[in-house]
């Protein structure tokens, strides 16, 4: 659905060249939630204005829908525009107008009449729950109702897709969580493909299907989320995702855990993708004669399921420890035994 | 006792003068907000990382509007007696004194404008374009309405500036209050007209001021 073919942009200073973004290259599918992470200055912010051309590139194309808008004349790129929300990480609200006539604003651009546009303002009003808060100034709104308030105008041209620009990262962490959940329902219920970019991992394992990671001004890793998380390989991949699942520093502890247990062995589950940790250890605790123990974990919900793992102690007769192992294994669930007792 | 207090003051003149008073601020402000937006948007639209960024254009204008402001008032209106004579048909009198008046404070009000519309968020002039907005939406929807508290008291601050400028205006004649009180008061050595005429124009001042306050408190909705 979107195509980026090695794009670059590069400032001058006084100095030097800033090449902000390197010749990068991504393909995003329809539908889907997209996130790109990187530190401040990655190139992130420059990427996502490149998409809808708020600064143009220095080379590289951007397709959308077979559209080139790398190509497009001044009128064209206008009109383009009118299909690709987007959303701002300071909500850029005008104060002068009230929540309906915010959202309204793109639909004047768009030359809608008056009728028309009042009907889309109430439905996208409903869509984002601001009703009652219709004739509000934002100054009288909340963070995050602003942002509500910003999605609905970015969805108010029905666009094929919407750009998020760190739009959770002025809010707190529990608006950001009500904003996400927000932002997937309109992601399921409306099939919008969205672009999101952030410098918080835990934004992309709630929402996001696959992840770029830019550094540098390129992406250094991408892949389905799941997968970036269960394998990080690059440094900074792993510093994101110590973000959200903690310091991975547990060789030591490992160590600690071990000498407590003279019997059993103690194992490793790694968690990817669609299982609950509760039912297979209480499955397994029913149906086999063991002993579990559950000495330490993280497990953490992505979008496409939980991640993580958990160190658990298991003791029992021989054979029933064995098939209890068994039916551990044949669980989507990796195992690794880390240490044997006897 | 008021004949006693004031014994040269003529009712009937002074209303007169101050209606011409009124007369020329009110006009002259009409013209002066006009150009004095169409200054400060060039001056702002052509200015560094403006969506018309023209730095030769930027130049001319900003040159023309520190001339205008820099040569006094007095001065200005000797300067402009051609231009006031093609355009008006006479040097003399209210009319005469409104293309001096105007050509005087739009250059000031402009750069007020300016000020103004930099004080706009960058952000969300960003959003209208995101969302494909014209450059002619951009202005008249998102630059003027967003600024407009302080294009308000900017043009309040530029209105009592008038008012004193009308009273300089009476050297060619314009009339109003600055004009009466400088002949009838002044030459003739009636102090009581020139104080009735300086506490008139004070009030004048005060509604100008209580008027430009209110609609700027009533417009701000940040």
């Amino acid at each position: 659905m979107i195509k980026i073919n090695s794009l670059s942009k590069l400032f001058h200073t006084k100095s030097n060249l800033i090449s902000a973004v390197d010749d990068l290259s991504l393909e995003i599918e329809k539908g889907e939630i997209f996130g790109v992470i990187g530190y401040s200055g990655a190139g992130k912010s420059t990427f996502i204005r490149l998409i809808n051309r708020l600064e143009n590139p220095t080379s590289g194309q951007v397709v959308i829908d077979g559209e080139d808008i790398t190509s497009l004349s001044k009128n064209k790129l206008r009109l383009s525009r009118q299909n690709i929300g987007m959303i701002f990480q300071h909500f850029n609200l005008l104060w002068s107008r009230t929540v309906r006539e915010n959202i309204a604003f793109p639909l004047e651009i768009a030359g809608i009449s008056k009728q028309e546009r009042m009907a889309r303002v109430d439905e996208l009003i409903g869509l984002v729950g601001l009703s009652g808060r219709e004739d509000a100034y934002p100054s009288e709104l909340s963070g995050g109702q602003k942002q509500r308030v910003g999605i609905a105008r970015a969805l108010a041209n029905d666009p094929k897709v919407l750009l998020c620009d760190e739009a959770t990262s002025a809010l707190d962490p529990e608006t950001t969580d009500s904003i996400l959940k927000l932002l997937i329902d309109i992601n399921e219920k409306l099939g919008l493909t969205i672009i999101l970019i952030t410098h918080e991992m835990h934004v992309i394992r709630k929402i996001c299907h696959r992840v770029a990671v830019m550094e540098a001004g390129k992406v250094v890793e991408q892949g389905d989320v799941l997968d970036v998380f269960s394998h990080p390989i690059m440094p900074v991949t792993k510093k994101f995702v110590e973000q959200v699942m903690g310091d991975n520093n547990q060789e030591d502890s490992l160590e600690w855990l071990t000498t407590g247990y003279k019997n059993g062995d103690i194992i490793k589950l790694h968690f990817v993708g669609e299982t609950t940790s509760q039912a297979l250890i209480s499955q397994v605790a029913k149906q086999f004669d063991v002993d579990i123990n559950i000495l330490q974990g993280k497990i953490t919900q992505t979008q496409k399921g939980a991640y993580g793992s958990l160190i658990v102690h298991i003791d029992g007769v021989s054979d029933e420890k064995e098939s209890a192992l068994a039916y551990i294994k044949s669980a989507p669930v990796e195992v690794e035994v880390v240490h044997h007792a006897n | 006792m008021l004949i006693e207090l004031f014994p040269n003051v003529v009712i009937s003149e002074l209303w007169q003068a101050t209606l011409e008073t009124f007369y020329m601020t009110i006009i002259a402000l009409i013209g002066t907000f006009i150009l004095g937006i169409l200054l400060g948007l060039l001056l702002y639209l052509t200015s560094r990382g403006g969506i018309w960024e023209n730095k030769v254009l930027n130049l001319i204008i900003a040159s023309t509007v520190n001339i205008f402001r820099a040569i006094p008032f007095i001065i200005l209106i000797l300067l402009l007696f051609p231009f006031t004579d093609f355009l008006i048909g006479t040097i003399r009198g209210s009319n005469a004194a409104l293309p001096a008046l105007i050509i005087g404070s739009a250059p000031f009000y402009g750069r007020l404008v300016e000020i103004a519309l930099r004080e706009v968020d960058k952000g969300v002039i960003e959003a209208a374009k995101a969302m494909g907005a014209k450059t002619s939406t951009i202005v008249l929807r998102v630059l003027i309405p967003e600024s407009m508290p302080a294009l308000v008291s900017g043009i309040t601050v530029t209105a009592i500036a008038l008012i004193g400028y009308t009273a300089v205006a009476g050297v060619i004649g314009a009339g109003g209050l600055g004009d009466f009180a400088y002949y009838y008061g002044f030459q003739r050595r009636a102090s009581d007209v020139v104080f009735v005429c300086t506490v008139l124009i004070v009030i004048i001042v005060f509604i100008f001021q209580f008027i430009g306050d209110t609609i700027t408190n009533k417009l701000d909705k940040r």
